[in-house]
């Protein structure tokens, strides 16, 4: 099939960015949506032009690296990621917008490209379960109720890949934060952080300038890993309670 | 134009020996190993950096525990966050010998699966130490809270994987690589917070720095801002992964790459066993042309799934309108007693000979069919989709056919290197002070790994092996030269790296880098995938040269080295698959033998399975670079069993 592409471009983090337009041919509804860019790109370098830089690494939907609005949605029409979703998605001779994650927290690094560090940072904050190397216990000295196992799986489900915050209008990344409390404080090997997990990650979403949440609930509709909404909830009950338990002390 | 030569001879060194492997009884050799490694004083620690390259599970595992223990530890990673290592991407599971299921098995029937498995091609020791440690990787990930499958008891289920008869395999659903890795990455981000660990994303080992015979450190490239720059330590510890994107198509990464393992082999490091390579048996087929990747469906698929191909050649009916009678079950056929769960390189093997007597099945005949329709019938839609939903969807994504409905199509794909740099029992390479652990070593699965494997080894070196090797080194070499940028060896290896991105900038030709990738990747698929030839593989030695040559005259690399350019750093790393595809192309002509994943097809039994040949090739072979272009010199490892006794492999 053939199609207009309209893509953001913008050379680095301090320059001006811009929607350029361009056309592809020969695309097969088999193609990745990535590969269609891919096609683009072996164009656009023998064409002396500037490829389009767009984040992508192991193409199966796991690693969380691909982060593209296309047509004004997160990861485009399909709940999954760019890198799975495809061609057949779409119709011979559609005009497809393609731009990077919108989030004042993400900046853009160049064209497509945004820099997610402030995830990494949320995490550092108390996303983990303190258990240094070789001090574990016996693996089944804790067994955990299975619908709290399922409970901790679907929240740890998480790829990281920012769509919760690229959907949400005010820029939130509460989803992605609630998952992971969510994750390690069901679990009994959370327990003994689960006060100071949920305050410090939640006080270094807000550090980071991420927005409030309003339960417009774009974030849930976005994720391609299906982190529920719910989860929000969650959080926030978890916030509540260590909140109360730390004024108690 | 002179056309560039070729080599397909070598000269053989003095044999390489290991050094550290302790002797005595087997079960005994790890403890003894861990008390006569000398310790660094805690309070020492802080004052040793330690580089650790790679943030998978390997990596990620090895800095974490490094940190904790008091070491100040730089790592780096290519990708915009650790947490997206492609150790993520691992599904089925991981091995440990916990014998919960109460099924016979024990440390030692792990290990003797594992050797045998590997078809008598890896170390003893290290194979033992690898069973012995992995049930401590269970109760560690355990402890971090990652969220394996549970029975209703609370108690932690398990499943069967191939190559062997108990079920030891435990899991996340079909996200266990993303659970464990995420595990691993969280334990690195309390030591990142802690000030313990200076983290380095977005920044790509470029090249080795080698002073005074050791290894002092890195020059690495900021991938945002195109700068390179020098990094120095005590010790380099290389956790970068396998190099299978040098077929192009595999089931890695687009971005995983051998550089970082390429030039510590080019710095002296040898290689080993480079021919060893994966061929996964369940991967999704290819459709096109226009494909960048090729994606796997876990081998726990085969617990359930029924692999089958028509009796009859040609048969283009649809799966569902083929009788129970024209069905040939071929793995269930030859091999009885392990059925479809035979290991990966005999199911990947297999399926080529169906497909190449004309059986195969889907667009241009290259596939067979996974079938669940028993196994819904057998335990129900919903039992199959607990357990196998998220795979099922991504098939279904990928492939636009509902596997409820109608059987799997899959084929063989490049997935996982079992060659890697050669280190001895401490992980050591043969350059001091320079460790490779995970799938960038060639330690512990032979010649074929087992699924769930590469899972227990990363984790078995980062969290347990590599931090008390590394002491016996740190401890021996306490008060290393002062480096600086200034330092002659540091300037020349700056200037050299510096100089080959010039370079490739400056061809300014008319061919781009995937052009390239894509040919020698063909070329390797051809002569030197599911099975070799002396005349085919003499024929990729003789090409190889030329593509080389090519490349460095027609290039076309936009943009400059001073801004993020993704087309430079593919670039770049094909550079390291031209030189890398030509030594495993001379390892799999001079092994002229089968054994697991190498199958010479002169080499082979009249029933057609792999003829090992132990009175000739019972050893390693560990590379020495000599220069590009240039016949390496071959340094042999003998191998001695003493407790798994070499037998054919048998799964009949």
């Amino acid at each position: 099939m053939k199609l207009t592409l309209r893509v953001w471009r913008q050379r680095n983090a301090d320059a001006e960015g811009a929607m350029s337009t361009y056309e592809v041919d020969g695309i097969s509804s088999d193609m990745s949506f990535l590969e269609m860019l891919d096609t683009l790109n072996e164009e656009l370098i023998l064409n002396g032009e500037d490829p389009v830089a767009f984040d992508h690494d192991c193409r199966e939907g796991i690693c969380g690296a691909c982060s593209l609005v296309i047509n004004g949605d997160a990861h485009g029409p399909e709940r999954t990621t760019t890198c799975q979703l495809h061609m057949r998605s779409f119709k011979d001779g559609d005009t497809i917008d393609i731009e990077p994650w919108r989030a004042s927290a993400f900046p853009v690094i160049k064209d497509l490209v945004v820099d997610r560090s402030a995830f990494d940072r949320i995490i550092q904050a108390g996303g983990y379960i303190t258990a240094p190397t070789g001090a574990a216990p016996e693996a089944h000295a804790t067994p955990v109720p299975k619908p709290d196992a399922d409970f901790a799986f679907e929240h740890a489900e998480c790829i990281g890949c920012g769509a919760c915050v690229a959907a949400c209008p005010n820029g939130a990344a509460m989803l992605f934060t609630s998952a992971k409390v969510s994750h390690l404080n069901v679990l009994p090997q959370g327990a003994p952080e689960r006060e100071t997990r949920v305050l410090d990650m939640v006080a270094q979403m807000d550090e980071e300038g991420f927005g409030g949440c309003t339960l417009t609930g774009e974030c849930a509709t976005a994720c391609p890993k299906g982190i529920p909404l719910m989860s929000i909830t969650n959080m926030n009950k978890e916030w509540l309670r260590a909140t109360r338990k730390a004024g108690k002390r | 134009m002179t056309i560039p030569a070729a080599y397909t001879d070598y000269a053989t060194g003095a044999p390489v020996v290991d050094a550290k492997a302790p002797t005595g009884p087997i079960e005994q050799r790890w403890d003894t190993r861990r008390f006569e490694a000398k310790l660094v004083n805690p309070a020492n620690r802080r004052k040793h950096t330690v580089i650790v390259v790679g943030t998978g599970l390997a990596g990620g595992s090895a800095g974490a525990t490094l940190a904790e223990q008091g070491y100040h530890v730089v790592q780096f990673c290519y990708q915009d966050s650790p947490r997206r290592a492609h150790s993520i991407a691992a599904q089925g599971g991981i091995n440990a010998a916990k014998n919960y299921r109460n099924d016979g098995d024990s440390i030692h029937r792990l290990f003797y699966d594992t050797v045998k498995g590997g078809d008598f091609r890896a170390r003893e020791s290290n194979v033992r130490r690898l069973a012995q440690i992995s049930v401590e990787i269970i109760d560690q990930c355990v402890a971090q809270g990652v969220p394996f499958a549970r029975e209703y008891g609370g108690l932690l289920d398990t499943r069967s994987f191939g190559g062997v008869q108990v079920s030891r395999t435990f899991y996340a659903r079909g996200q266990t690589g993303q659970q464990l890795l995420l595990g691993a990455y969280q334990a690195l981000s309390r030591q990142i917070a802690a000030g313990n660990v200076e983290m380095h994303p977005r920044t790509e080992m470029l090249d080795l720095i080698v002073i005074d015979g050791r290894a002092r450190g890195i020059v690495a490239r900021d991938l945002i801002t195109g700068k390179t720059d020098i990094y120095i330590a005590d010790a380099v510890v290389l956790a970068s992964g396998g190099y299978g994107n040098v077929f192009y198509l595999s089931t890695n990464a687009m971005n995983s790459n051998a550089t970082a393992i390429w030039r510590a082999h080019r710095r002296g490091a040898y290689f080993a066993n480079p021919c060893f390579t994966q061929i996964h048996p369940t991967c999704i087929p290819r459709t096109g042309d226009h494909q960048s990747k090729l994606t796997l469906m876990s081998e726990s698929l085969r617990n359930d799934g029924r692999i089958w191909v028509p009796k009859a050649k040609g048969d283009t009916r649809p799966p569902n309108r083929i009788p129970e009678d024209e069905r040939d079950y071929y793995l269930e056929r030859i091999y009885p007693s392990f059925g479809n769960l035979v290991p990966r390189d005999i199911a990947s093997r297999a399926a080529k000979n169906v497909c190449d007597e004309g059986r195969g099945v889907g667009p241009g005949g290259q596939g067979v069919y996974l079938d669940f329709a028993e196994a819904i019938q057998r335990m129900g839609r919903k039992a199959v989709e607990a357990k196998y939903g998220n795979l099922f969807d991504m098939y279904q994504r990928i492939t636009d056919e509902d596997p409820y409905e109608v059987p799997m199509r899959i084929y063989p794909a490049v997935h996982y290197t079992m060659g890697g740099l050669w280190v001895d029992y401490d992980l050591q390479t043969t350059i001091p002070g320079l460790f490779a652990i995970g799938e960038a070593n060639f330690s512990d699965h032979g010649a074929n790994r087992l699924g769930a494997s590469a899972l227990m080894q990363g984790l078995a070196d980062g969290y347990f092996v590599l931090p008390a090797t590394i002491n016996d080194y740190l401890a021996r070499n306490p008060h290393q030269e002062k480096v600086t940028a200034e330092h002659p060896a540091v300037r020349e290896v700056m200037a050299e790296t510096e100089g080959r991105i010039e370079r490739l900038l400056a061809v300014d030709g008319d061919r781009t880098p995937d052009s390239f990738h894509r040919e020698v990747g063909e070329l390797m698929w051809e002569f030197c995938g599911m099975a070799r030839t002396d005349a085919g593989l003499r024929k990729a030695l003789e090409r190889i040269p030329q593509i080389r040559e090519e490349f460095w005259r027609r290039i076309k690399v936009p943009g400059s080295g001073e801004e993020f350019n993704q087309s430079l750093e593919k670039a770049n790393r094909i550079v390291d698959y031209l030189e890398l595809a030509e030594l495993m192309c001379l390892d799999a002509l001079h092994r002229a033998e089968s054994c697991g994943g190498h199958f010479r097809e002169e080499s082979q039994t009249p029933d057609g399975e792999a003829a090992r040949r132990d009175d000739a090739f019972s050893y390693a072979a560990a590379w020495e670079f000599t220069g590009t272009g240039e016949a390496p010199v071959l340094h042999k490892e003998d191998l001695v069993f003493e407790y798994v006794h070499p037998t054919q492999r048998s799964y009949a």
